[in-house]
């Protein structure tokens, strides 16, 4: 991280300056650099597209004036009532199961329910239409039970419904990650300690896992509201006619069939204005995080192992599981139907595989390394006790920034980059690039949920530890950081790669034939009638995106090597 | 020292020594760009046959550059401007020529499309059709026994009965289907929207969305084009999906080529333009394209294209008119799909 290991203190490293981060100077000053940098980067890479765009004389252009007339605040008003729906019902969900896992971690199994929960963010938005469609759809498994019952399609998923469904189907599980991720930070002294007073669930609930759980809410609520905001196919495909439209249907509308780029932006404006507000609006309703510090104690839980608890737990897992992976499985068997043989002989089906999986691991280990550098300079720019308005502004900006560029269409960033680019020749040479850059900025906030708080609570536990050690720079990653970080690192590179991996997005924008992705394939070879060869694509892509996942997700015995490493 | 050096640059030598001699053995040819949409060049369209079918006539390459449909080849002719690489643009439908014209990017054609015959009469100077489709509802015919035989059975149809179809806002089908209640209805337009509103189902992004919920058995119709079951027929061998034709008559789909001002090689583009309307490559669009032929073709269409709906009246709007209105009559739209 740094130049090299640095074993001597230096002498005038003032101990009461920086108290909860105890780094040396050059360090910190290193990190928050880094940090700066990085932000920006993104802050630039944004602005400048965003600028060209409006630069931009439009040949053509009709241009007329109004910008929000009543249909834009009619799409606005729908797209903050579904997404806060959504992000309502993700959430309300995602407490029971990620509490359910943690408190049953004995059974054969576990690991690959948590590695089901990161499969829906790698299939694209019509892929999984298709699955959920399969099973609730008006002719799914579930009304075709009902049928059998006499009954006449009692469920109609097309409407609200419909889309509620969808962004819970993609977000109670990421939801429930990140709390389960949480959960399993608790140290273990704390259960100890509520063995020993024999605390009932409710206790337990109370004064534990909420806690653990409630300063996490607000970063994962404003993460899926994002997302939920930004929904497009899904909410199209699922709404069932025009009054469920979000800005971004207007936003593509405006860009691509109306080619008005300033009206694209005074949307993307409006949609990152009422977006944010609802983002403060959210942190400040909730309380702050509670991390709570322990000697490192293997984590053994106490509770949940008999009775109703014990059954509870398992009713909630078993719906869960029922929910994510009945759609999945509706995905595997209409792919099964494909001549999957001849696909995976098909060049072109390997060509896109290998670009997908190249971007997908480009594009996640750049995020996850900018990601980290930045919540580094974060730490360090706020850990002395009466920061510098600077560096103040320095932390607001990086998590400001972690949060609102998803907000971003794609579609901006693509056709400003398109206009930056193209006085320098071929914009098609730097095709690859920017779709890892964009794949990139769209799985940050991912990444940032991830590691954010597995290193804010790593840094309180080891960081005077480190420092008493005179422990920094490369030695302090690979004895201290790196063995307890392993995990969260891991699953943050997963979620960055299924992302990327499902993103049909950034490469549509340039559409290039000579890069193909697997998404684009799926999408091309159904445009052109073949719906079961795109099926058999989807298939692949949902393996490509397991084994990526299992690498993720590793088990639960290296994980607890790595607690007992890091406390040693 | 040389040993450790070879094996770790090699491949970017060899990379750059392959990007030269590709360079360079471009520029001595002729090169004919051409800008077109994806599923044109895709490895089941008519691309590779159309461009090797005229590379033997012209001594020149043929090479594509594609995006994602016809209203994406505009916007990218508009973010590239006067200095585009595009020698032709093949792609874009009759609604988007007053438009592109407007840019000014395109050159008049000069050549002679006596050939060309298109229902409702299609002649541009500017412009050349090259394949043209009815829009038309499918309708699988394992649920639906009796299809809509017309517009007005269509909208006034039994609610139960369920079609999918494209938003006019993101899609040219959706576009499509717009302009021909609009020619069917007139000032009706907006009560009719409202009484089919009822049979929707949902309304897709794009025309992929909406036909892979109809082949899942989704609902029994689809907004499509008349072509759409000579695929079933052909690659599939099944005649289960069937367009219903409408008394009314159906809106067309004209689609055009045009060549660019800034073209380097106005000749060949030229030549191109007439080999787009000649009987080569008219008898690939059909199997490929899954369209309809403007011009003669070598051989006679297979024998599914005669099982097709030919509709008696055609509709057609200028691209003017529908340049002029088009924002009134999508907010129309939107209007009577929106009312809960």
């Amino acid at each position: 991280m740094t130049e090299g290991g640095k074993f001597r203190q230096s002498p005038n490293y003032n101990r009461k300056q920086y108290k909860a981060i105890m780094i040396n100077r050059t360090e910190r000053h290193f990190t928050l650099a880094a940090g700066a940098l990085c932000l920006g980067g993104i802050v630039l890479f944004v602005c400048m597209a965003a600028y060209a765009l409006l630069a931009f004389d439009a040949p053509g252009t009709p241009g007329d004036g109004a910008v929000f007339d009543a249909y834009v605040w009619r799409v606005a008003r729908f797209t903050l009532l579904q997404a806060s729906l959504s992000t309502l019902l993700s959430i309300l969900f995602a407490i029971p199961v990620a509490r359910a896992l943690a408190r049953q971690t004995g059974f054969f199994g576990r690991v690959w329910i948590i590695r089901l929960m990161t499969l829906p963010l790698g299939l694209p938005a019509l892929v999984a239409a298709l699955g959920l469609i399969g099973i609730w759809g008006r002719q799914g498994a579930l009304n075709t039970a009902f049928a059998a019952l006499g009954l006449d399609q009692p469920i109609s998923i097309y409407g609200l419904s419909g889309i509620l469904l969808a962004h819970v189907f993609f977000n109670m599980p990421l939801a429930a990650r990140l709390m389960l991720g949480g959960l399993e930070r608790i140290p273990g002294e704390y259960w100890l300690v509520g063995a020993n007073l024999g605390m009932r669930p409710l206790s337990i609930f109370r004064f534990i896992e909420w806690p653990a759980i409630r300063g996490l809410v607000p970063g994962i609520a404003g993460l899926i509201f994002m997302l939920c905001a930004t929904s497009f196919t899904l909410v199209l495909i699922l709404g069932g006619g025009p009054a469920a439209s979000t800005i971004e249907v207007a936003i593509y509308q405006a860009l691509r069939f109306d080619f008005d780029p300033p009206r694209a932006i005074a949307l993307s404006l409006l949609q990152i204005a009422v977006t944010s507000a609802l983002l403060v609006a959210i942190r400040l309703l909730t309380p702050k995080a509670d991390d709570g510090h322990g000697g490192g104690r293997k984590v053994r839980r106490f509770d949940g192992r008999h009775g109703f608890g014990r059954i509870g737990d398992w009713l909630v897992i078993a719906l869960a599981v029922l929910f994510i992976a009945l759609p999945l499985a509706s995905v595997i068997s209409s792919g099964l139907r494909s001549d999957l043989i001849r696909l995976a002989g098909d060049t072109m089906v390997q060509r896109a595989l290998v670009t997908s999986i190249v971007i997908a691991v480009v594009s996640s280990l750049l995020c996850v390394v900018a990601t980290a550098v930045m919540i580094r300079a974060r730490q360090a720019a706020m850990a002395p006790r009466h920061p510098l308005a600077l560096h103040r502004g320095l932390a607001a900006a990086i998590s400001a920034s972690s949060s609102l560029v998803l907000l971003v269409p794609p579609v901006v960033l693509g056709a400003g980059w398109f206009l930056l680019l193209r006085p320098l020749g071929d914009v098609a040479v730097f095709t690859p690039l920017l779709v890892v850059l964009i794949n990139m900025l769209m799985a940050l906030p991912f990444v940032y949920r991830v590691l954010e708080p597995a290193m804010t609570t790593h840094s309180a536990r080891t960081a005077r530890l480190a420092a008493s050690l005179g422990l920094g720079g490369w030695n302090r990653f690979r004895f201290i950081d790196w063995p307890a970080l392993r995990k969260p690192v891991l699953m943050a590179l997963s979620f960055a790669c299924a992302l990327s991996l499902g993103d049909l997005g950034a490469v549509a924008l340039f559409g290039s034939q000579d890069m193909v992705t697997l998404p684009w394939l799926l999408y091309s070879r159904m445009a052109s009638y073949r719906s079961t060869d795109a099926a058999g694509l989807a298939l692949f892509l949902g393996l490509v995106c397991l084994v990526l996942t299992i690498a993720g997700t590793p088990s639960a015995t290296n994980n607890d090597k790595g607690r007992h490493d890091a406390a040693a | 020292m040389r040993k450790a050096i070879i094996p770790f640059f090699g491949p970017f030598l060899v990379a750059i020594a392959a990007l030269t001699t590709a360079f360079s053995a471009s520029a001595e040819d002729k090169v004919l760009t051409v800008y077109t949409y994806e599923s044109f060049t895709s490895e089941w369209g008519p691309g590779a046959k159309v461009a090797e079918a005229f590379e033997k006539t012209c001594g020149c390459k043929v090479s594509y550059v594609s995006v994602a449909d016809g209203v994406e080849l505009l916007t990218r002719l508009k973010l590239e401007g006067a200095s585009s690489k595009a020698d032709i643009v093949l792609g874009l439908d009759t609604n988007l020529v007053s438009e592109a014209k407007a840019t000014g990017f395109f050159a008049p054609h000069g050549i002679d499309t006596a050939a060309v015959k298109v229902p409702g009469g299609f002649s541009d100077d500017t412009f050349v059709p090259y394949d043209y489709g009815h829009f038309a509802v499918i309708y699988d015919t394992q649920v639906m026994k009796e299809p809509p035989k017309s517009l007005k059975e269509l909208v006034e149809g039994d609610p139960a009965q369920k079609i999918v179809i494209e938003d006019p806002r993101t899609s040219t089908p959706g576009l499509g289907l717009l302009l021909w209640v609009k020619s069917v209805y007139g000032d009706q337009a907006g009560a009719a929207w409202a009484k089919l509103r009822d049979r929707v189902l949902t309304v897709t992004p794009g025309w992929s969305e909406a036909y892979g919920l109809f082949t899942k058995g989704e609902a029994p119709m689809v907004l499509s084009y008349t072509t759409s079951p000579a695929y079933h027929m052909i690659a599939e061998s099944t005649d289960r999906y069937q367009a219903a034709a409408f008394s009314e008559g159906h809106y067309i789909q004209i689609e055009v080529a045009g060549m660019t001002k800034a073209a380097r090689d106005p000749a060949l583009a030229r030549d191109f333009l007439a080999f787009v309307t000649g009987p080569e490559f008219q008898s690939i669009i059909p199997t490929t394209n899954w369209m309809m032929p403007v011009a003669a073709t070598k051989e006679p269409l297979p024998e599914a294209f005669g099982k097709l709906v030919h509709p008696a009246k055609t509709y057609l709007m200028s691209s003017d008119e529908v340049a002029a209105n088009r924002k009134a009559w999508i907010d129309e739209w939107l209007a009577a799909m929106s009312k809960n």
